[in-house]
C-alpha cells in the first residue's frame, strides 16, 4: 500500500517542461506578490515629517553675541560665542539619541551610556561613534538668529554678527 | 426515522392539545437538551469515552487524546510552555481592559494612565498584573528555551518548532518594547528614544563604510518605526498599533502553530527508555475510536507510531487536565498577588528635553544596553542578531541523536555546561572589570576610527571567546551535541551576568557603582 502510494502514477515522472511551466507560474505569482508587497511597505514610510520646521528662530542675534555660551534646552542646543562669530553645538548625543549635558570644564557628557566629549564636541571616551553635531546658523531679515536643526556644518564654521 | 417523525405530526395534527403538550415539554426540557447540544458526552467513565471527551471538543482537541507518563511528570517541562500561555491569555484580557479606557495620544495617554491608575475601579489591579505578567512571560520564555536546550528537544524532528519558539521570543521582547512607550512617562520615552536610536544604529556601518547618502538603511527602519525623526504622536500611534493588533495577531498564529508541530512531531521529548515496553504487553488499554487515524492512513509514515506509543501512555482526560488546570491558577494566583501588592512603576510625564539619568530599559533589555554602551552597532542589532541566527541553526548543525530528551544529555553534558558557564563567568567578570577600570581603546587612542570600535569592543570580543570556546569544546569532546550545550550555557550564563551587572552596578551617566545607594544625589 505504502509503495503503491509513493510510486503512484500522478507524481511519476513529471515532464522537465511541464516542471519549468510549473515553477514560472510559481515565480510569476511571487513576483506580482512581492511587488504588491513592496508598494504597500512604501505607505507606512513617512512622506511628511510631522515635525516642525527645523529651521527655528532663537531671538536678536545681538543677545548672543553677549554671552559666551546661551544654553537652549527646549531646541536642545548651546549657542557659543567667539572673536570669530557665534556657532551652535546640537546637545543630541551621537550616540543613542540622549541629551548632553556640560561639564564644568566645558566638555560634555551623556547620561545614558557615559559618552564623553571635550570642549570641542570631540569623542574622549565611552560608545559615540562620532564628535557633536555643530548645527547652521543664519541671520533672518529681521536680525533674528536662526538655526537649521537639521543641517550639520564643519566646527570652524563662524556667523559674524 | 423521518417517515416515523412525519407520521408522529400527521396523527397529533388533530388535537391541538398534543401540541401544546409537546411544545411544554421541549421548554421544560430545553436547559437538559442544550447541554446536551453543546456536550455531546456526559462525564467520561471509560478510557475510550475519555480520549473521545478530548477530541471531540473543539478547545481541547489540540490535545492528544492519550499523553506519554513522562511528559507529565513536572521534570520533563517545569510547566514552562503551559504557563507561558497561560500569561498570554493573562496579559490579553488585562490588555483589553486597559484599552477601555487609555488614548493613544501624546496629549492623552499619561493622563488616561493616571486614569487607569487612580481613578478606574480596579483599573490599578489590572495595570499591575499586565505589566508582571509581561516580565514573568519573558522570563518563563527564556527558561522554557533553555529546558528545550538543555533535554535537547530542539532535534530532529522538532528542528522547524525550535525556530517557531525562537521567532515567538523575538515576538515576546516585541510585545514589550512596544507596550513600553504607551505609558508615555519618562521612562518610556527615554527607553524608546534611545531604541529607536539603536534601529538607526546601521548608520554607523554605513558611515564608517561611506555610503549613508545613498543607502541609509538605518535611517529608513527608523523612520518606519517612528514614522517621523524624533519620538512623537506618529510613534506613539505606531506602537501602538503593533502592541494591540500586530504582534498579538502574529504570536496568536504562531503560538497555535508551536502546539500544533507539539502533537505532529511526536509529542513532547522524552528519554528513549521511557519507551521501553513493559513485560506484560498484553495490558495495553483500550485503543482510541480507529477514526482518528483514518486521515493518517493514506499518508506513508510513521507519525502516529500507535501500536507502541500506547503502551505508556495515560488518558489525557483527567490526568493532563489537571496538571494544565493546576498550572494555571497557581500562574493566575502568583499574577494577581504580585498585582495586589505591587505597583506597576509610572514616572513623571516625558520631556524631550531632559533625559532620565540612568535611563535603563526593563531588565530583560539591560544586557543589550551594556552592550551598546560599547558599540550601539554591534549590541543592539549585531550580535542580537548572530545569537539569534546561531540559536536557529543549532538543530540543523548538531544532529547527534545520543541522550536526546534527558536533561543535558549525556556522556558529561552536565559537567561541560558548569564548566562552560565558570568559563563565562570568569571570561565576563574579568572583560567588565577591566572596561570599569581602564576603559576601552578610544581611552588610550584618542584618534581611533570608529569601524575599529564597532568591531572590536567588549561585546565582540565576548562573542568571539564564548564561541572559540564552545568550538574548542566540539573538537575536544568529537560532539557537536557537547559543543551546543557549551554555546548555550555560554549565552545563558552571559546574558544573566550582563543583565545582573547592568541592573545593579550601573548608576547615572552609565558609571559603575557598587551599589545604588551610593548613586550622587542631585
Amino acid at each position: 500500500m505504502d509503495n503503491d502510494l509513493k510510486n503512484s502514477e500522478r507524481f511519476a515522472d513529471i515532464e522537465p517542461r511541464r516542471h519549468f511551466l510549473g515553477l514560472a507560474a510559481i515565480g510569476t505569482a511571487m513576483l506580482a506578490l512581492g511587488t504588491a508587497l513592496i508598494g504597500v511597505l512604501r505607505l507606512p514610510m513617512p512622506s511628511i515629517f510631522p515635525e516642525s520646521n527645523p529651521r527655528v528662530k532663537l531671538g536678536p542675534a545681538g543677545r548672543f553675541a553677549d554671552t559666551e555660551v546661551t544654553s537652549l534646552p527646549e531646541n536642545r542646543l548651546w549657542i557659543y560665542s567667539d572673536p570669530q562669530g557665534l556657532y551652535a553645538v546640537s546637545a543630541v548625543c551621537t550616540h543613542l539619541g540622549c541629551i548632553v549635558s556640560r561639564a564644568e570644564d566645558g566638555g560634555y557628557f551623556c547620561p545614558c551610556h557615559g559618552s564623553r566629549f571635550d570642549a570641542s564636541g570631540a569623542v574622549v571616551a565611552g560608545p559615540a561613534p562620532r564628535a557633536l553635531i555643530y548645527l547652521e546658523l543664519a541671520l533672518s531679515p529681521d536680525g533674528q538668529l536662526v538655526v537649521d536643526q537639521q543641517k550639520e556644518v564643519a566646527p570652524d564654521v563662524r556667523l559674524t554678527v | 426515522m423521518p417517515e416515523q417523525t412525519i407520521e408522529m405530526a400527521h396523527d397529533e395534527r388533530e388535537s391541538s392539545a398534543g401540541v401544546t403538550r409537546r411544545f411544554a415539554e421541549n421548554v421544560w426540557n430545553l436547559p437538559r437538551t442544550f447541554r446536551e447540544s453543546a456536550i455531546r458526552h456526559g462525564r467520561p467513565t471509560s478510557d475510550r469515552a475519555a480520549s473521545q471527551a478530548i477530541f471531540t471538543n473543539f478547545f481541547l482537541h489540540i490535545l492528544p487524546a492519550r499523553i506519554h507518563r513522562y511528559s507529565l511528570q513536572l521534570k520533563a517541562t517545569l510547566g514552562l510552555g503551559v504557563i507561558s500561555l497561560v500569561l498570554f491569555g493573562l496579559l490579553t484580557f488585562t490588555g483589553v481592559t486597559l484599552m477601555i479606557y487609555y488614548k493613544p495620544s501624546t496629549i492623552g495617554a499619561y493622563d488616561s494612565m493616571k486614569d487607569i491608575q487612580y481613578v478606574v475601579p480596579t483599573g490599578r489591579l489590572m495595570r499591575n498584573i499586565h505589566r508582571w505578567s509581561a516580565h514573568a512571560m519573558v522570563a518563563c520564555v527564556v527558561l522554557h528555551m533553555a529546558r528545550v536546550f538543555f533535554t535537547g528537544a530542539y532535534s530532529k524532528p522538532r528542528e522547524l518548532n525550535w525556530v517557531v519558539g525562537i521567532v515567538l521570543l523575538v515576538l515576546t521582547l516585541a510585545l514589550s518594547f512596544t507596550g513600553y512607550l504607551l505609558p508615555w512617562d519618562q521612562l518610556a520615552f527615554w527607553a524608546v528614544t534611545i531604541g529607536s536610536a539603536i534601529a538607526e544604529s546601521p548608520k554607523e556601518v554605513t558611515d564608517a563604510v561611506g555610503i549613508t547618502s545613498w543607502f541609509d538603511i538605518g535611517g529608513m527602519t527608523k523612520h518606519l518605526l517612528l514614522g517621523a525623526n524624533h519620538v512623537g504622536q506618529e510613534a506613539l500611534i505606531r506602537f501602538y498599533l503593533l502592541h494591540v493588533i500586530v504582534l498579538p495577531l502574529v504570536t496568536t498564529v504562531l503560538i497555535g502553530l508551536h502546539f500544533w508541530r507539539i502533537r505532529k512531531d511526536g509529542g513532547l521529548t522524552r528519554p528513549r527508555s521511557e519507551d521501553a515496553l513493559p513485560d506484560d504487553t498484553a495490558t495495553a488499554p483500550e485503543a482510541a475510536p480507529s477514526k482518528t487515524y483514518g486521515l493518517m492512513a493514506v499518508v506513508p509514515g510513521k507519525t502516529p507510531a500507535v501500536d507502541r506509543a500506547l503502551a505508556n501512555t495515560i488518558p489525557t482526560w483527567p490526568n493532563a487536565l489537571y496538571a494544565i488546570g493546576a498550572l494555571s491558577m497557581l500562574t493566575l494566583a502568583a499574577m494577581l498577588l504580585l498585582g495586589y501588592f505591587f505597583d506597576a512603576p509610572l514616572a513623571e510625564l516625558a520631556n524631550p528635553a531632559v533625559p532620565e539619568n540612568p535611563a535603563k530599559a526593563p531588565w530583560y533589555f539591560l544586557g543589550l544596553q551594556e552592550m551598546v554602551s560599547y558599540s550601539a552597532f554591534m549590541g543592539g542589532i549585531g550580535i542580537p542578531t548572530l545569537i539569534v541566527i546561531g540559536l536557529c541553526l543549532v538543530p540543523y548543525v548538531d544532529r547527534e541523536r545520543a541522550g536526546i530528551g534527558g536533561w543535558f544529555g549525556t556522556g558529561g553534558g552536565k559537567s561541560v555546561c558548569l564548566l562552560s558557564g565558570l568559563f563565562t563567568l570568569i571570561v565576563t567578570v574579568g572583560l567588565l572589570a577591566f572596561t570599569v577600570n581602564y576603559g576601552w581603546l578610544r581611552n588610550a587612542y584618542p584618534d581611533i576610527q570608529q569601524w575599529i570600535i564597532t568591531l572590536v569592543n567588549p561585546g565582540t570580543v565576548l562573542l568571539v571567546v564564548l564561541t572559540l570556546w564552545s568550538a574548542a569544546v566540539t573538537w575536544t569532546t568529537n560532539s557537536t551535541r557537547l559543543g551546543a550545550l557549551a554555546l548555550f550555557s555560554c549565552l545563558l550564563v552571559g546574558f544573566v551576568i550582563l543583565t545582573y551587572f547592568a541592573t545593579v552596578h550601573r548608576g547615572p551617566n552609565w558609571d559603575f557603582y557598587w551599589w545604588p545607594s551610593q548613586w550622587p544625589t542631585h
